[in-house]
C-alpha cells in the first residue's frame, strides 16, 4: 500500500468514528448525560442485519434503520427517562451497566463466536488495484459521513427542530421558558442518535462482517475517547474528535510493526488521561471553557 | 453507653458481624463450597475497598481493579517457585525473577504496590469530579489491562499465571476481610475522611472553609488502593491462578454494582452488598455450570449472572439509589441518629436528597447553597 491508501483508510475511519461521535454528542448536547449504550444499539443493528439475511440487501437495510431508532428509543424511555434529573455521573454508569447487560445478553442468543453477515460484499472488491489498494467501502464510507453530516448540519442551522434542539444544548431550562417542548427535542435526538448508529452498523458490517457481542462496546470507546479529545460540550468539537482519533488509529495500525501495535491502546488512553488533566473541556475547545474540576 | 458510643459500636461490629457469620457457614461447608465462600469473602474486601474512595469521596472511579490487578500479580509471581517462573515466564524482568516471598509478605507487598500505583495515578486524577473522573479511571483501568496482558517482561502476558501457592482458606479471607472493615472503619472516623465528605456534599462549600479536597481524596484513593491490592492478593492466593481478564471489566462492573446495590455511602451497605450479591453471584455461577437445588437439577445460560447483575444495578439506581442500606451505618437509625439534611438541602444537582454514588455536588447551584454552607460541613454525627 501506498502513502495514499494509508491515508484513505485512515480518513474513511476517521469518518466512521466521527458518526459514532455525533451519536453520544447529539444525546450528550441536550441531555447532558453520555450514553455509554448506544454501542449496543450499534451491536443491534449489526444483529438485526444478520436476523434479515434472507431479505432483500435494501429492505434489510431499510429495517435496520427502524430497529436501531427503536433501539435508541427504547433506550430513552427505558433508562433515560427514569434517571431523568438524575447527576450525569449516575446516568454514565447506569448505561455501562445496561452495556453490559446487553452484551450478555447478546452472548445467550447468538453465541460468543460471533455471526457472519454477508452483504454487499462487492463493496469489499478493490476500486482502484495495485500500490493504492482502495476499496469501494473506504469510498462508501467517506461519503456516507459526508452525506450524514452535511445533513445534520443543514437541520441543526436550517430547521425550526435545530434551532429547537440548540437552544435546548445551550440552555435546558431556558429553551423550556421560551416554549420548546423539550420531551419531543430530546426524542429527536435519540431518532437521530439511532438513526447514525444505524448508518455505522451497516457500514461496519460490511467492512467486517463478524458481528459479536462485543461488535458495538468497542466502537463506542474509542469514540468516546475522540469525544472526550474533542470536547464534550461542543458537537462539533466531539465530532472532529471522533474523526481524529478514527484517523490516528488508523495510521498508527498501518505503521507501527505488530509488536508495538498492541500498546497503542495504551499510548491513546493514556493521552485521555492527559488530556483530561490538563484540558478537561477537551483539545479543541477555546481557553478558559467552563470545567467541573476541584 | 451513651446512644452514640452504641452506635459507634454497631458501625464497627455490624460488618464485622456479618463476616464472621460468613466464616462460620463457610467452616462448616464441603471444599468445593468453601472455594466459593472465599471469593465471596474476597470480593467483599475489594467492595469495601472501592467504598473507602468512592462511598466517601462521592467520586467515581472504574479504576481500582487496576490496583487489585497489579496486587495480584505481584503477590502470584513472587510466591511462585524461581524454576516455575524461568520455564513459564522466560522474559521476565530480573528484579522479577528472585525472590520467593512468604505468604505474608507477598500480602503486604500486594498492598503495598496497590497503595503506591494509586498514589501516582491519584497524584495526576484527583482534582477530575464527575464525568471526566469516570472517563479518565476507566482510562487507567484500560491502560492497566493493556500493558498487563501484553507485556511478557513484567508477568505472564495473556496466558494464565498458574502453579501459586494456594495460602487463603476461609481463615485468611476471614481475617483480611476483617481487617479491610476495620481499617476502612478507622479512617472514616479520622478527620480526613470527615473533611472530604463534607466536600461530596459540597465540594465549593468545603473549599470556602479552606478544606483541600483533593489531598484528602488522595488520601481515600490511596487507602482504597491498597485494600483493592491486598484484595487482589487475597484472590490470587485462593484460587491459585490467574488470568488478566478475571481482573478486568467484569469485576469492576460486579463489584461496583454490590457497592450500589448495598448504599455507596456506609461501610455496611459496602460489606452487605459485595456479601449478599457475591453470593448470588456465586450461585449464578455454579448455575452456569450446572448445579442441583432441592434435588433439582438445571443449568443456566451462561452470561444470565451478568444479565441479572445489570437489572439489578440499573434498578437500585433507578429506585433506590441509596442502597439496601439507604446509606446509613448498621443500626444508625435504630439507635436514633437523625439523617443528615445536608443532601436534602443541596442534592447534587439531582433528585434532593437522592444521595446516590454520585453525589459529588458540583453541579449544585451555588446561589441555593449559600445558606446551607455551615450545615454542609458538619457532619450529622452528634
Amino acid at each position: 500500500m501506498t502513502v495514499l491508501g494509508y491515508l484513505v483508510d485512515a480518513v474513511s475511519l476517521g469518518a466512521l468514528y466521527a458518526l459514532i461521535a455525533v451519536s453520544v454528542g447529539l444525546v450528550f448536547g441536550v441531555l447532558r448525560q453520555v450514553n455509554l449504550a448506544q454501542g449496543e444499539v450499534i451491536t443491534f443493528g449489526a444483529y438485526s442485519l444478520w436476523l434479515m439475511r434472507t431479505l432483500p440487501t435494501w429492505l434489510a437495510i431499510v429495517l435496520c434503520f427502524g430497529v436501531c431508532i427503536a433501539g435508541s428509543l427504547v433506550l430513552q424511555v427505558a433508562v433515560f427517562r427514569p434517571l431523568r434529573g438524575a447527576s450525569p455521573l449516575t446516568t454514565l454508569i447506569a448505561t455501562f451497566g445496561v452495556s453490559y447487560g446487553l452484551e450478555a445478553l447478546w452472548l445467550i442468543v447468538f453465541g460468543p463466536s460471533g455471526n457472519t453477515v454477508s452483504m454487499l460484499t462487492n463493496l469489499n472488491d478493490a476500486l482502484v488495484g495495485g500500490a493504492v489498494a482502495l476499496r469501494w467501502i473506504t469510498l462508501v464510507e467517506i461519503g456516507a459521513a459526508v452525506l450524514l453530516l452535511g445533513g445534520l448540519l443543514l437541520l441543526l442551522f436550517r430547521t425550526s427542530l435545530g434551532m429547537r434542539m440548540r437552544a435546548t444544548a445551550e440552555d435546558l431550562r431556558a429553551a423550556r421558558l421560551v416554549g420548546v417542548r423539550i420531551g419531543r427535542v430530546v426524542t429527536w435526538a435519540f431518532v437521530l442518535s439511532g438513526a447514525s448508529a444505524a448508518v455505522v452498523a451497516v457500514l461496519t458490517t460490511v467492512q467486517t462482517p463478524l458481528v459479536t457481542p462485543t461488535f458495538g462496546l468497542n466502537l463506542i470507546i474509542v469514540a468516546l475517547v475522540g469525544v472526550v479529545l474533542g470536547g464534550m460540550d461542543h458537537l462539533g468539537r466531539a465530532t472532529a474528535g471522533g474523526f481524529v482519533v478514527g484517523f490516528v488509529n488508523s495510521l498508527l495500525g498501518s505503521v507501527l510493526p505488530e509488536q508495538q501495535l498492541v500498546f497503542v491502546t495504551s499510548l491513546t488512553f493514556l493521552f485521555v488521561v492527559i488530556v483530561l488533566v490538563l484540558r478537561p473541556a477537551g483539545l479543541l475547545a477555546p481557553r478558559g471553557a467552563n470545567v467541573e474540576r476541584v | 453507653m451513651t446512644r452514640s458510643r452504641l452506635r459507634l459500636a454497631a458501625e464497627l461490629l455490624g460488618p464485622l458481624a456479618l463476616v464472621g457469620v460468613v466464616a462460620l457457614v463457610a467452616a462448616h461447608l464441603s471444599t468445593s463450597d468453601q472455594t466459593d465462600a472465599i471469593n465471596v469473602l474476597v470480593t467483599a474486601t475489594i467492595v469495601v475497598g472501592l467504598y473507602v474512595f468512592i462511598g466517601n469521596s462521592g467520586v467515581i472511579s472504574f479504576g481500582q481493579i487496576s490496583f487489585a490487578a497489579v496486587g495480584a500479580f505481584a503477590a502470584g509471581i513472587y510466591t511462585t517457585p524461581v524454576s516455575t517462573r524461568q520455564t513459564t515466564m522466560p522474559d521476565l524482568f530480573g528484579f522479577l525473577g528472585r525472590p520467593v516471598l512468604t505468604n505474608l509478605e507477598s500480602l503486604l507487598l500486594a498492598a503495598g504496590l496497590g497503595a503506591l500505583f494509586a498514589l501516582l495515578v491519584g497524584l495526576a486524577l484527583m482534582r477530575l469530579s464527575g464525568l471526566a473522573a469516570g472517563i479518565a479511571t476507566f482510562a487507567v483501568l484500560e491502560i492497566t489491562y493493556n500493558i498487563l496482558a501484553n507485556w511478557e517482561k513484567i508477568g505472564p502476558g495473556p496466558t494464565t499465571l498458574a502453579s501459586v501457592p494456594v495460602t487463603t482458606g476461609v481463615g485468611q479471607a476471614t481475617i483480611g476481610c476483617a481487617v479491610a472493615v476495620v481499617v476502612a472503619f478507622a479512617y472514616q472516623r479520622s478527620r480526613s475522611c470527615r473533611l472530604l465528605r463534607a466536600s461530596r456534599a459540597d465540594a465549593l462549600a468545603a473549599r470556602g472553609i479552606g478544606v483541600s479536597i483533593v489531598r484528602h481524596r488522595l488520601g481515600a484513593f490511596v487507602l482504597s488502593g491498597a485494600i483493592c491490592g491486598f484484595a487482589g492478593a487475597l484472590y490470587v492466593h485462593s484460587l491459585g491462578s490467574i488470568n488478566v481478564t478475571e481482573v478486568y471489566l467484569a469485576l469492576t462492573f460486579s463489584t461496583l454494582a454490590m457497592l450500589v446495590v448495598g448504599g455507596s455511602q456506609s461501610l455496611w451497605g459496602a460489606t452487605l452488598g459485595g456479601i449478599l450479591l457475591g453470593i448470588l453471584s456465586s450461585f449464578l455461577t455454579n448455575a452456569e455450570n450446572g448445579t442441583t437445588v432441592f434435588g433439582l437439577s438445571f443449568t443456566l445460560p451462561n452470561g444470565l449472572s451478568s444479565i441479572i447483575f445489570a437489572i439489578l444495578f440499573v434498578g437500585a439506581l433507578m429506585l433506590f439509589p441509596r442502597g439496601l442500606t439507604r446509606n446509613r451505618e448498621f443500626l444508625a437509625k435504630a439507635l436514633g441518629e437523625r439523617p443528615a439534611r445536608v443532601g436534602v438541602v443541596l442534592g447534587s444537582g439531582g433528585k434532593p436528597g437522592d444521595g446516590s454514588v454520585t453525589g459529588d455536588g458540583s453541579d449544585g447551584t451555588p446561589a441555593a447553597a449559600t445558606t446551607a454552607h455551615v450545615t454542609a460541613v458538619a457532619d450529622p454525627e452528634p
